[in-house]
């Protein structure tokens, strides 16, 4: 080996180690790709729009941002991983309101308390859905209906217990009816649902309007109301349940990009910065109005007070409507 | 219904070079995909999501459409020469081509294979082109009643693919459905077979499960069959694509229909799709065949039938997707979210709106259906080598797929001790000739069985007449009680005619036969 040749192994060496201290010492996140889990399967909403916001962090940061699904148990599978990941930075996922809901239902595994909050940017309200050929004009006529046949209509849309569940039960409760009064038939999701619909085997579907869309336009399904404080930015004719029966209730299913409990504060504040520079972008508007989804930023505190607040609302109503084990 | 110049338009945009290029690349990328063991149709879609982001609405569509299609044929190849079914569409005629391999046939059967998947595209496609928005229309009339009928259905195959003993067959069919009640449990939420496990509580998905028991049981079953680990692989017999191939199709000309037919219309139906249909054809195959006790052996009958119609029905999946923006199952689901991202909303609408649109999706089935014969003509050619590979070197390249195969249905490790637990079970299971294919099918169709089931119950309150008061329901519900009591009659008669005993013993030297030539030694 010639000494030229050492020096220069020598100089690269001491250069290399340098830069790792000086790496690990002013560590400028990412320095390497980072996993985002997403509870919910491939191709569903969630999924669509955790790979949209994905590719722009991934365009922010310049390192890759790859989307991971984990699905199963009702999200709680995929939830409880992003809770148990290392709190590093490297592994984020998207919550949704599902993960207020485990801790009532008796399911172990995760609560809120569990995450360290980065920014929502989407947030839709469940709308309420009859067929076209039923007799149903307004959310009104169909209340009454369930006041005045117990029992009669049938409503599904998600899991028995599942935020579908909630909202309608959750409905009828605050108008002083008996949450089973309507029976609910569980369903896988929303899309066996809306089948049963379309093919008259249920009355009412409780989803959001986005996955309502198809079936509306066809002609086959009209959605009555929201269930929510206030109308929809994208479907502004739509009335809500507050303003129809002067009532106070809006569980607003929301999605948000989380971490694990401990990552470092500033890593948090360079995603949750990043995050609302994609929800003002126009590229990412036009495509959540594309979907039918609207964009509804929250910052890292406002987002953890949001969900908190659900944690504890929905907590209350469902023992109050019989579903909290 | 199409007017021509519906057609023409259609015609002329799937001509771009763009959609063209983005077919070609979807088909030799399935065919990868498709024929690695493990790999599935659904997992090689999910992972073009990220290339759709940057192309056009119908060059994304195109290469999803042609990954599928070339993805479902070439699950075959690993199903006829290794016994490990490509993707889960296959699990239900594995045995039949191995078979075939068995007794030297292996170019008859990935002839075949490519050829009656071909036919069973075009024919689905055809179908659709003439009567898509109609077939949706009568697809949107199932309900949960009819649904459960169609499961039902779907298990009686068992009886007629579980091959030469049908009590063990009908054990390893309730063995898959009690796998398939693990994890939490769709009505209430409340957790079934978890032990605790956070993982569990998922359930067990049925892709893991396959190719432990086929894959991963196999190739225990090489190294405790063999002595030096050097065992020969079965002799190939001349390769020469497509050859005997016409004689096939003269002596079987309503098979290739018959199997389209089923497989487009049980493909239309929303949840239900082409891996139903597979089954449903290889046993309605064999119930109408004039020489049923040929199944299992190595028969071209019901391969052809059932590899149409999982071909046919892939496409007929699509209908309920664009008409009504309801997906037939996972491929679709994560199309019908691309076409959203591109601003193309599914819908009737889509129909009126911009019809060449659809009309350019389902032509570009067509297309991708006819690249299988070229692509299909190279594949088999290649296959050939993977016989004459020394088993040693391919062994360890299987158990990689299986392990790759298995991580990434949820990225965990989780999925790998499924299979791995899945494939000693598949073992000790076939040692004692229990046969596995209707565990999957069990697992397959378990929670479409339990989930309809319980919607029904709950909309009737529990009444069970239910199932026969929807007019569709009522006709499957007396032709599938007619279908039962049919075999049960007949059975009981021959038991009594003492015909039974006499059938058994030849099922029992037929089963030796079977299971000698399988274990290599003959």
């Amino acid at each position: 080996m010639s000494p030229q040749f050492k020096r220069i192994v020598r100089t690269s060496v001491a250069a290399m180690a340098l830069c790792t201290i000086a790496g690990s010492a002013f560590a400028a996140w990412p320095e390497r790709a980072v996993t985002i889990i997403v509870p919910w399967s491939a191709g569903g909403g969630t999924d669509a729009t955790a790979r949209m916001v994905a590719a722009d962090l991934q365009e922010h940061f310049g390192q890759p941002f790859n989307v991971v699904n984990r699905t199963g148990g009702g999200g709680l599978v995929g939830h409880a991983a992003i809770a148990n990941a290392k709190p590093d930075g490297y592994t984020l996922g998207v919550i949704t309101i599902e993960s207020t809901m485990y801790e009532s239902q008796g399911l172990p595994g995760v609560t809120p308390k569990d995450y360290d909050f980065i920014g929502r940017y989407n947030a839709d309200a469940i709308g309420i859905n009859v067929s076209t050929k039923s007799s149903y004009g307004s959310a009104k006529d169909l209340i009454d209906a369930v006041k005045a046949n117990p029992g009669k209509i049938t409503a599904s849309g998600a899991n028995r217990g599942g935020l579908s569940h909630l909202a309608w039960a959750g409905l009828l409760n605050t108008l002083d009816i008996a949450p089973d009064a309507s029976v609910w038939v569980a369903s896988d999701g929303s899309a066996p649902a809306m089948q049963q619909i379309a093919a008259g085997a249920i009355d009412v579907v409780s989803t959001s309007p986005a996955e309502a869309r198809s079936l509306v336009e066809a002609g086959e399904v009209k959605t009555l109301a929201l269930i929510s404080g206030e109308r929809s930015e994208l479907f502004p004719d739509i009335p809500s349940t507050d303003e129809i029966f002067g009532i106070k209730w809006s569980p607003m299913p929301f999605r948000g990009l989380a971490g694990p409990d401990g990552m470092p504060k500033d890593v948090i504040e360079a995603l949750s910065g990043a995050l609302k520079g994609i929800t003002e972008d126009a590229k990412f508007k036009d495509f959540m109005k594309s979907r039918g989804f609207s964009v509804a930023y929250q910052d890292a505190d406002t987002f953890k007070a949001t969900v908190m607040a659900d944690y504890e609302g929905l907590g209350k109503t469902m023992k109050a409507v019989g579903l909290a084990k | 219904m199409m007017s021509f110049d519906i057609l023409a338009s259609a015609l002329s945009v799937v001509m771009q070079p763009a959609v063209l290029i983005a077919i070609f690349f979807g088909a030799v990328y399935g065919l990868f995909i498709g024929a690695l063991p493990g790999l599935t149709a659904t997992m090689s879609t999910a992972l073009l999501v990220p290339i759709t982001f940057y192309m056009d609405p119908l060059p994304a569509i195109a290469l999803i459409v042609s990954s599928t299609a070339m993805a479902i044929s070439a699950g075959d190849i690993p199903g006829t020469l290794l016994r490990i079914p490509g993707t889960p569409a296959s699990a239900a005629y594995t045995d039949e081509s191995f078979q075939m391999t068995v007794h030297g046939k292996a170019s008859q059967a990935l002839s075949l294979g490519f050829f009656f998947s071909a036919m069973g595209g075009l024919i689905g496609a055809t179908v659709l082109l003439v009567t898509g928005p109609l077939l949706a229309r009568v697809s949107l009339n199932f309900s949960s009643f009819e649904f459960f009928w169609l499961a039902v259905l779907g298990l009686l195959t068992c009886a007629l693919v579980s091959g030469s003993n049908m009590a063990r067959g009908f054990v390893s069919l309730m063995f898959g459905l009690l796998i398939a009640t693990v994890g939490l449990d769709v009505t209430t939420g409340a957790p079934r077979f978890t032990f605790g496990q956070l993982e569990l509580m998922g359930g067990v998905s049925f892709i893991p499960v396959m190719i432990g028991m086929f894959a991963f049981s196999e190739i225990l079953r090489g190294f405790t069959t063999s002595k030096t680990g050097e065992q020969s692989m079965p002799n190939i017999g001349k390769i020469v694509p497509f050859k005997g191939i016409g004689g096939l199709l003269r002596k079987y000309p309503f098979s290739a229909i018959r199997g389209a037919a089923l497989g487009t219309s049980v493909g239309a139906l929303p949840g239900v799709g082409g891996d139903l249909a597979a089954w449903i054809a290889y046993g309605m195959s064999r119930r109408f065949s004039k020489t049923p006790e040929k199944y299992g052996t190595g028969h071209p009958e019901g391969l052809i039938e059932a590899t149409s119609s999982n071909n046919a029905g892939l496409s007929s999946a699509w209908i309920p997707a664009l008409v009504f923006g309801i997906p037939g199952d996972a491929v679709t689901a994560i199309a019908v979210g691309v076409l959203f991202m591109k601003g193309v909303a599914p819908g009737p609408r889509l129909f009126v709106e911009n019809p060449t649109m659809p009309t350019a999706i389902i032509m570009t089935f067509f297309v991708s259906n006819l690249l299988l014969f070229p692509l299909g003509y190279v594949a088999i050619k290649i296959a050939r080598h993977v016989l004459s590979i020394p088993r040693s070197v391919i062994v360890p390249i299987i158990l990689i797929c299986c392990f790759l195969g298995s991580y990434a249905v949820n990225n965990t490790l989780y999925g790998v001790w499924i299979m791995l637990i899945a494939g000693v079970v598949g073992y000790l299971m076939e040692r004692n000739g229990f046969p596995i294919a209707p565990v999957i099918l069990g697992l397959v169709l378990g929670p479409v069985l339990e989930r309809n089931f319980i919607m029904s119950m709950q909309i009737t309150n529990g009444n069970l007449l239910g199932f026969f008061e929807r007019p569709i329901a009522c006709g499957l519900g007396l032709l599938i009680c007619a279908i039962f009591l049919f075999s049960v009659i007949k059975s009981v008669r021959r038991w009594l005619s003492g015909d039974a005993e006499r059938r058994r013993k030849a099922l029992i030297e037929n089963a030796k036969d079977v299971a000698q030539t399988r274990s290599g030694d003959a």
